[in-house]
């Protein structure tokens, strides 16, 4: 073994932020290693701040540390100071766990939540001494594997990944280790025949078993098979039961400042309210719910087990949890034995009732609260299917404000389908209009208002829509620049819009542009995603050098029968159910949560004979639900919600 | 009344490169964990009522670092680094905690000097010997150090309180009342090029009738059977 810490430390006191590289916090177990376990090295490309609290990689280090035939450490990207001493001083990339070298692991799995972050995957392939394109591996080298939501489509990613995870990694995780395990132990003969086991695991996609072939105009005509192992459509897995796999049970507390640093306990898993531009909505149906009670004892549990003194129920809209009052209530229960323990609920929905149950959770420190109403009008929002009404809005900014929350924040997009300049500036007479109500009652508050640019995603019914181009977005930004300026207490931030045309390059890219993802990282194009290392200057000048057209991929509208990078892969989700829905969608027609209302047949549930797990049949009170109705309790949810207009597609 | 005790522990190994803040958070953690009831301060935000003696910059090791808690339900003194041992990092080790009285001086106004062991392995030893030499024999030692972000210059000589030489290590006794004279800049004082060598904190000393003593009294270390620290007795 390998220890590359007597080499590492003389270096240490001389880079930023030391003590991200050095382990040692409170958690699960490592088994040391052995012959009889595979080895995995789960990576976060991205700095230990931002990598160590990810509940993904987490879960899976615990479920394989658990295993009698696994043992898993962790790492994360070397900021660029290490990474320059790494590379003078021939250190390798290692483990934080035991500061192992990468390279003596059999599984390099990477995270990928986001687009941005591919340059530093190859980046971490490459200091772990494992060469980047996977077809110059060798039976030595570790397995390098992906997964996360950024993997529904890995194209761009396809010539340096082996393997690639669609969905919930809880169980496959363990059937991959099992394979790779059997090859281990068959004397690691030729790399393919690892390949091929993968290959026919559910959930897990092989690139290099597949070859696309391309039309004259470009587009794509197939992605096919080219080995008998892989299957023409690789599924997505899904844990049918959340209750299941109650982990973390002792979630990582680190030694060091990161984001989210508190408990997490993630209450349900899954949202079908059909937001159109939410790819975690469509990706992970159906909805799943954990039992109340195991809620509670994952909060006592981890308060006991890590010391922490705050506590965030997550899912992507935790109001949306049955019956969130009873289990926020207990978990702020002084017979936890605590005492002082404060619950966050990180996604608000944009009512009273939230801001309600908010109110009862936050008793003092009432400094902020957030809201994602997405969309400045109301037809926006019927387009996006975020049916949230004004009085929604007004409702809960009242609330919050006289419930002596002194800041709001409001998040938005601009370069949605359909976008109007009067849609975009709605933003900034909603957010006036939200002051203006407080200062009528006597409050004295502010409004923030945050706007990104919209990048459409693979499996959502905007994957047909071609962005915005980035001029397009920076003038409307500009134009609520301008309009912000008129409105005095309305406070502006917006997303750096040349990061939004990379994202949505990746997004929506396919194999061709592996090269370009190289081309980049070579030219020391890493840590994208962080504004002070973003180079859009190296991105145009590899799609040039690569003869390809950031507008084509970026800026065009897809048509109906045209072959997308991702049609070999599937979220569940039918094509044609997405287009249809993409149809609705420029009718400015609002679709239903079927988890209140009869099934869609999106292919979710159907396609998988698996079910949403709700603990209750009826939405929950208060506001519109987001329904753009007005709902009590137990009443039922009209299925239609506006009259069809003829279909057309934005030019 | 108030309930407080004073707790010494170790900051050693992979651990040196925690940050002072660091150190804060880990302990809050891992006083809730072990149930140690702390108590909390008043207002907006309460947080736990602990107080840390002087900062150890981040990469130096320490076998005295100080700890003042507020409890919120006693505990007994001598069982307290046994509650919380198991909760705190490798490397970190509460080796005492002793009540004190409310009211007397805060660690940071009690500490006036630190005792430092520094290894130069880089150095030759003839260089440390007379580099030591050089600075000992001085009246007047100016350096130019960082203050709350204010370069300053003052002189050095003075902070110097004690300075001796075994192969390649040094151990110096560095004041940190008036003025404070830190491992790193004493190094810079002598010669800049040595570099900063691997410096451990061995002790810090508060003064008590004239004498000068550790934070926690050595009498109650030994008139209780607890295991004194290496040093501690050599120095007493
Ligand atoms: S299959 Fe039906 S019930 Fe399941 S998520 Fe899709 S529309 Fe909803």
């Amino acid at each position: 073994m390998v220890d590359v810490w007597a080499r590492l430390e003389p270096h240490l006191a001389s880079v930023q932020k030391p003590a991200r590289y050095i382990g040692c916090e409170l958690c699960a177990e490592v088994p040391p290693p052995s012959p009889h376990r595979v080895g995995w090295l789960l990576v976060y490309p991205d700095t230990y701040e931002i990598g160590l609290p990810n509940q993904g990689l987490q879960i899976l280090y615990e479920i394989l540390n658990e295993r009698p035939d696994a043992r898993a450490e962790r790492t994360y990207a070397p900021w660029t100071d290490l990474e320059e001493v790494l590379r003078r001083e021939n250190i390798p990339l290692f483990s934080v766990d035991t500061h192992r070298s990468a390279d003596e692991f059999d599984v390099l799995a990477f995270n990928l939540s986001a687009e941005l972050v591919y340059t530093n995957v190859l980046n971490c392939i490459d200091l772990a001494g494992v060469p980047v394109r996977s077809r110059e591996r060798r039976a030595v080298h570790p397995l390098i594997g992906a997964g996360g939501h950024a993997t529904y489509n890995p194209e761009p990613l396809a010539d340096f990944l082996d393997f690639v995870v669609l969905g919930d990694g809880e169980e496959v995780v363990g059937e991959i280790n099992a394979a790779v395990a059997a090859w281990i132990s068959g004397g690691r003969t030729a790399r393919i025949d690892v390949l091929r086991a993968l290959a026919g695991i559910e959930g897990v996609y092989v690139p290099a078993l597949y070859e696309p072939r391309y039309l004259p105009d470009g587009c794509l005509e197939v992605t096919a098979p080219i080995d008998a192992a892989a299957p023409a459509v690789v599924e997505k897995r899904t844990i049918a039961d959340l209750g299941e796999w109650p982990y973390p049970k002792q979630q990582i507390v680190p030694l060091t400042e990161v984001v989210h640093d508190r408990l997490n306990v993630e209450v349900f898993r899954g949202c079908t309210r059909g937001c159109r531009f939410c790819q975690a909505g469509m990706i992970t149906r159906p909805v799943r719910e954990r039992p109340a009670d195991q809620v509670r004892e994952m909060v006592q549990q981890g308060i006991r087990r890590t010391g922490y003194d705050e506590v965030a129920l997550t899912s992507l809209s935790t109001a949306d949890f049955s019956g969130i009052e009873d289990v926020v209530m207990s978990a702020m229960d002084d017979s936890v034995g605590c005492g002082n323990v404060s619950v966050s609920l990180p996604s608000l929905r944009v009512d009273a009732f939230t801001v309600g149950v908010a109110a009862q959770i936050q008793k003092a420190r009432r400094t902020g609260l957030t809201f994602a109403p997405e969309a400045g009008s109301w037809r926006m929002r019927q387009v996006i299917n975020k049916l949230i009404t004004e009085e929604d809005l007004y409702a809960a900014v009242d609330s919050a404000f006289s419930q002596g929350w002194r800041r709001v924040k409001l998040y938005f997009l601009v370069g949605l389908p359909t976008e109007t300049d009067e849609d975009t500036l709605g933003i900034v007479e909603l957010a006036s209009r939200c002051l203006q109500l407080a200062k009528e009652k006597g409050h004295n508050g502010s409004v923030t208002v945050s706007v990104g640019g919209f990048v459409p995603k693979a499996f959502t019914p905007f994957q047909w829509f071609g962005m915005n181009t980035e001029e397009e977005l920076r003038r409307k930004v500009n134009l609520l620049r301008d309009a912000a300026r008129h409105a005095k207490g309305v406070q502006l931030k917006w997303h750096d819009t040349r990061a939004s045309l990379v994202e949505g390059l990746m997004s929506r890219g396919d194999r061709r542009l592996g090269p370009v993802i190289e081309h980049v990282w070579r030219a020391g194009g890493t840590f994208q995603e962080w504004s002070e290392h973003f180079r859009l200057d190296l991105w145009e000048a590899a799609m040039e050098a690569h003869g390809l057209d950031m507008d084509w991929y970026c800026h065009r509208h897809r048509t109906e029968h045209e072959v997308l990078p991702w049609d070999h892969l599937s979220a569940g989700l039918h094509k044609d159910f997405l287009w249809q829905d993409w149809r609705d969608s420029l009718d400015e027609l609002g679709l239903e949560d079927c988890r209140w209302t009869p099934c869609y047949d999106c292919g979710a549930c159907t396609g998988y004979s698996i079910e949403h797990v709700v603990a209750s049949a009826v939405p929950p009170a208060g506001g519109s639900q987001g329904t753009g109705q007005n709902l009590l309790w137990g009443t039922e949810v009209p299925v239609v919600l506006g009259a069809r207009k003829s279909s057309q597609v934005p030019v | 009344m108030k309930i407080q005790q004073r707790v010494r522990f170790t900051k050693l190994g992979k651990i040196r490169f925690l940050s002072h803040r660091d150190l804060a958070r880990i302990w809050e953690r891992s006083l809730r964990r072990s149930g140690v009831q702390v108590a909390y301060s008043e207002g907006f935000s309460p947080r736990p009522r602990l107080s840390f003696g002087l900062a150890l910059s981040t990469g130096h090791e320490s076998l005295g670092e100080y700890l003042d808690i507020d409890l919120a339900r006693d505990v007994d003194p001598l069982e307290l680094p046994g509650i919380v041992n198991p909760s705190l990092p490798d490397g970190m080790v509460a080796q005492i905690a002793c009540a004190i009285e409310p009211g007397i001086p805060s660690l940071q106004q009690a500490v006036i000097s630190s005792t430092w062991r520094i290894t130069l392995a880089d150095v030759p030893v003839d260089e440390l010997t007379e580099g030591l030499e050089r600075v000992l024999g001085a009246d007047e030692l100016p350096i130019v150090v960082e203050r709350k972000g204010n370069k300053i210059t003052l002189d050095a000589r003075p902070a110097i309180l004690a300075l001796t030489q075994d192969d390649v290590v040094l151990e110096a006794e560095l004041a940190s009342q008036p003025r404070s004279l830190r491992p790193a800049e004493l190094l810079r004082a002598i010669d800049p090029n040595w570099g900063d060598g691997r410096v451990l904190r061995t002790h810090q000393w508060t003064l008590v009738d004239g004498a000068r003593r550790e934070p926690i009294p050595l009498g109650d270390l030994s008139s209780r059977g607890a295991t004194p620290t290496p040093h501690a007795g050599a120095r007493a």
